[in-house]
Parts: structure tokens; sequence; C-alpha cells
């Protein structure tokens, strides 16, 4: 027990040191610091869907809804209501997770496909709102007009704008504050009780735990994570796209969880990880990169039914 | 007092009536073993007790109130358990993950973010005592889906245990076990009936379990209450033996 805990704060260390240096041993091995910034957030935002389905065990299908709202949300604080960057991050969080608990509330009492049908339904219409209120949204353009602000912190201020490094080590201190939340919860009773359903919910009925209140509590809480994400994905961009809360999006949620390792707290990480990484890597290649993502997710679904992460955590067990 | 009082209960499948106008009283400290030959309707019997699903008609009460429409994890919150024929579990967790689940959720903290050490170390304890009375604890870092049968039905058992319940429901405790499981088993049912005083209904096939721990044996048949007594009355009981073993024509 003492060298498997003693192993955990290894890997968590090694994790955490690479995360903090990664501007540093990217540019040397090909990549750029704007590529880790794209792996923090999309990786959280993988993270944030695995909350749910890795935790739960319940599948979202449209979860980029909640993702492209949080984007919507501190996109349009920014460039019409405030010129401040913490604000627009709050603005987009509460957007998406607010939306979540709304909707939860009408999902929860479905399981499996119907789950995950619904969910797809409810982010298509946040998807056609998008696309559709040009007036406010940009339409198909997207929304443009708005940049990420420096931080001003009293004594200096942080150009998270022009600098990459800067707004890295920004975005990796929103990461971990939401992670080190998740991580939290998951520790907790609260968090055992999302175990208990995800491994059986019949028994956690009958262990006095009413099951739907506790989905729709993981739901709404994996939406606000969901939304602090979009938000990130704005400011990276200065950009909302309709696109990131179409179903496909989604999709690509659950590829990066579920190669990655969804029964690990980590695996979506790296599954975004390896997902953004193959995108810039072979996009510049062929067009046609999403195949060879496909076939790689086909693989390790094949070989590693416990994704990447969990391979490796079975092979030194 | 009685702790369970089911009133005229019936239950209908569309055409199908799996439960007639059965009634049942359980008084505090009593055992309680309902058998009767497949399809008597014991486990639809079971799963209305436990609001698996409502009655179409009649009323149950639980320690003096009516828990009819109650939701099943409002009637595990007053004080009802209750394991099944097929053993549920959190079979990829350990058996103190399994039983601590439990044990939190009893004390109140199912909603906590957080849980202090103080109360940590008060679960931990509580968890600890409950393996000792289920004798699993030399088992706590084993993964219950790895356990043997009988071991995994003591880790339920001690999920429920850990719930405090007034009343304990076991679905077929022993369906599935070779002799020595079903001893072992049946000594602990027996433990918790005479030292600890638990309530508890059971439904069983295995007569010689029902025979030795029962106060009171009630049979169903094909959804009817047929008889209800103690062990020495049933045995004697004309209609028993005939739904048991068939009339000569």
């Amino acid at each position: 027990m003492k060298a498997e805990h003693t192993r955990k704060l290894i890997v968590l260390a090694a994790i955490w040191v690479a995360l903090l240096l990664a501007p540093y041993w990217m540019a040397p091995l090909g990549g750029y610091t704007a590529l880790a910034t794209r792996v923090l957030v999309l990786g959280l935002a993988a993270m944030s869907l695995n909350f749910l389905l890795g935790f739960t065990g319940v599948l979202s299908f449209g979860h980029a809804a909640y993702f492209g709202l949080g984007a919507y949300g501190a996109g349009l604080t920014l460039k019409f209501l405030a010129l401040s960057t913490p604000l627009a991050l709050v603005a987009g969080m509460l957007l998406g997770g607010l939306c979540g608990a709304i909707l939860g509330l009408l999902i929860v009492r479905r399981r499996g496909v119907y789950f995950a049908m619904v969910t797809i339904a409810f982010g298509q219409v946040f998807y056609y709102i998008a696309f559709q209120w040009s007036s406010l949204t940009g339409g198909d353009d997207g929304l443009r007009g708005f940049s990420r602000q420096p931080i001003d912190l009293g004594a200096f201020k942080l150009d998270i704008l022009s600098s990459a490094n800067s707004f890295y080590y920004f975005v990796l201190f929103c990461f971990a504050l939401a992670v080190g939340v998740m991580g939290f919860i998951l520790r907790s009773p609260f968090g055992r009780t999302m175990i208990a359903i995800r491994e059986n919910e019949r028994r956690s009925r009958f262990l006095g735990i009413p099951v739907e209140r506790h989905i729709w509590i993981a739901f709404t809480l994996s939406c606000f994570f969901m939304g602090f994400a979009g938000a990130l994905y704005a400011l990276v961009n200065n950009f909302a796209d309709p696109r990131g809360l179409h179903y496909s999006q989604s999709g690509d949620f659950v590829m990066m969880a579920v190669m990655g390792g969804m029964r690990s707290f980590w695996g979506p990480l790296l599954g975004a990880t390896v997902f953004v990484v193959l995108q810039d890597y072979l996009s510049s290649v062929t067009v046609n990169w999403m195949s060879f993502v496909g076939l790689l997710f086909v693989l390790v679904v094949l070989f590693f039914p416990r994704g990447l992460l969990g391979f490796f955590q079975r092979s030194k067990a | 007092m009685n702790v369970l009082q089911i009133n005229n209960v019936t239950k209908r499948f569309g055409n199908l009536v799996a439960v007639r106008d059965v009634s049942l009283n359980v008084a505090r400290g009593e055992l309680c073993a309902i058998i009767g030959p497949n399809g008597a309707g014991k486990t639809t019997f079971f799963n209305l007790i436990s609001g698996y699903f409502p009655p179409t008609s009649g009323t149950i009460s639980f320690d003096g109130q009516d828990i009819t429409r109650l939701a099943t994890h409002e009637r595990v919150r007053r004080g009802m358990a209750r394991t099944f024929q097929i053993t549920e579990i959190f079979p990829e967790l350990n058996v103190f993950e399994n039983v601590r689940i439990a044990a939190e959720v009893a004390g109140g903290y199912r909603l906590r973010p957080w849980i202090n050490r103080a109360e940590a170390a008060k679960i931990h304890r509580h968890v600890e005592d409950t393996l000792k009375l289920v004798a699993l604890e030399t088992k706590t870092n084993r993964l219950v889906g790895e356990l043997s049968h009988g071991d995994q039905r003591a880790a339920e058992i001690a999920m429920a245990l850990s719930l405090k319940p007034h009343l304990l429901l076991l679905d077929e405790p022993t369906a599935g076990m070779g002799d020595q499981e079903t001893y072992q088993i049946t000594q602990l049912i027996r433990r918790l009936h005479r030292d600890s005083n638990y309530t508890i209904v059971l439904i069983e096939h295995d007569m010689r379990v029902v025979f030795h721990l029962a106060d009171r044996i009630c049979v169903l048949d094909q959804g009817k209450m047929l008889a209800q007594g103690t062990p020495k009355e049933i045995a004697a009981n004309e209609a028993v033996q005939a739904a048991y073993l068939g009339t000569a024509a």
C-alpha cells in the first residue's frame, strides 16, 4: 500500500513538473507554447466530461454545448460588457454551468443510449441558436472582435495577450484550480457516491442514495467545469465558434476521454494530448488527419480497453 | 410493536397477479422466513416492501408510518436495508470501500464535499466493527469482485448492516452456495438475530436454513399467503405439503 502511494505521488509530481516546464521542453521537440495551451484547455474539457462519464458512469454526448456556451459567455462579456479576463471566465463558467443545471433536471431520469440522445438533442439546440442568431453570436462566422485582456495584479500587469508563455502559465493556473476542485470532490463522500452509482446503480439506491439527484449534481458540476474550459478556449483563440457547440465536438471530447482512459483521473489529459498533437502534426500533412486519429482510437479501444493510461497503470501493477 | 405491517397488498402486472391480497406483520426482534415454490411471488413481495415498485392496492407501514408510496432511498433512510438474490455490490472497489460508502450515506455525509479527520475516523471504526461482525476483517483490501460467493454475500450483508437498519430484508442469502458457505451465512444470520437482536425477514429455498433460523414461517403460493406459523406448525400443515409436493389425484 505504501509503495503504491509513493508511486502515485511520483507520477503526480512528474505530471506537474512536465506541465510547469512545457514551454521549455516542447520547443526542442518541434512543438510550441500555444500548442501546450490548447492541450491544457481541451484536456480540462475532456477531464470535465470524464468527471461525469468516468466517475458517475453516465455518457453525455452533448457536452460540447456547455463548452461552447462557456466560450460564448466569455466572448460576449469581453465584447459587450467589460474588458476583464477574470469576469469573462466567470461569466463563461456560469453560462455553461447554469444551462447544464436547468437541462440536467430534464435529462437525469434517462439512462444509457436515451441519456446520450437527449444530451445530443439539447446540445444541437444551442448549436442552432449560435448558428442562427447572427446579430449576437456572429452566426456561422463565429464571434469575433474581442481579445483577452492583461491581468492587473496591482503591483504588476500579467501580459497574457502578447506573451505566449505568460498566457500558458495563466491557463495552467486556471487548469490547476479546476482540476484541484475536481480531485477534491472525487475524494469526498459525495465523490464516492458518484463512484457507487457508476459501479452499481441498484445497490446505490438501496443504500439510500437518491440516484437521480446525485447524477444531476454531478452533471451540473461537470457542466460548470466544461463552461470554464470553454471560456478559456475563447481566450486562447480570441474567437468563439458555433462548431464548438456541435455534437461532433462532443464526440471529440468522448474520444479523448476514452482514448486516454476514462477510469483514471489523468487519462483524459493524456487522450487530449495525443489528440491535439496528432491533429496539429497530421493536419499539416494531410486534410484527412481525422482518419488517422480515428484509426488510433479504434486500435486503443480494441487493444487497450482501459485507455492508454489504464494500460500503463495495469502493466506496472 | 410491529416494525412492519403489510395490509392486503396486491401487485398486478397486466393480467398477471403476482401478489394477491397478502397481509403480514413483523414484530421487533423477530426473524420471519418467507418460503414458497418457484414463481410464488416471494421476490415481488420483497420488491413491494423495499419500494422497488409500488403495490397496485393495499398499504405498507414501517415503524408505524405509511410508506406505501415512498421511494426506495426514503425507506432506506428510515431504517430498511436489503440484500438481493444475485449479490449487488460494487465489484471494482475493495471490501472496506464498499462498506464505507454505506456507512457515509447512513451517517448523513452523502452530499458532503469534504469530511474531517474525526468524522473519517468514526466512519473507519464503524466500518471495521461491521466487517468484524461478518468475519471479513482480514479481507478489507481485497476487491469485492474477486472474493468467493460467500464472502461477497457477507460483504453485501455488511453494507446493509452499516446502514444501522431496524429491518433487514435478505433475499435468498444462501442461493448458489456450497454446504460450507451456507453454514457460515446461516451462523452469521443467527448471530445477527440472536446476539444483535436484528429484525429480519428472509426469503429462502433451503429448508434446513429456514427451520434452523426462523421464529415464524410464511408460505406464499401463486401470489397468495397459504399459511403462517411457527416452524412446527408449518411442518405439520397439509396445505403446505400439498403446495410443495403436489396433491395425489
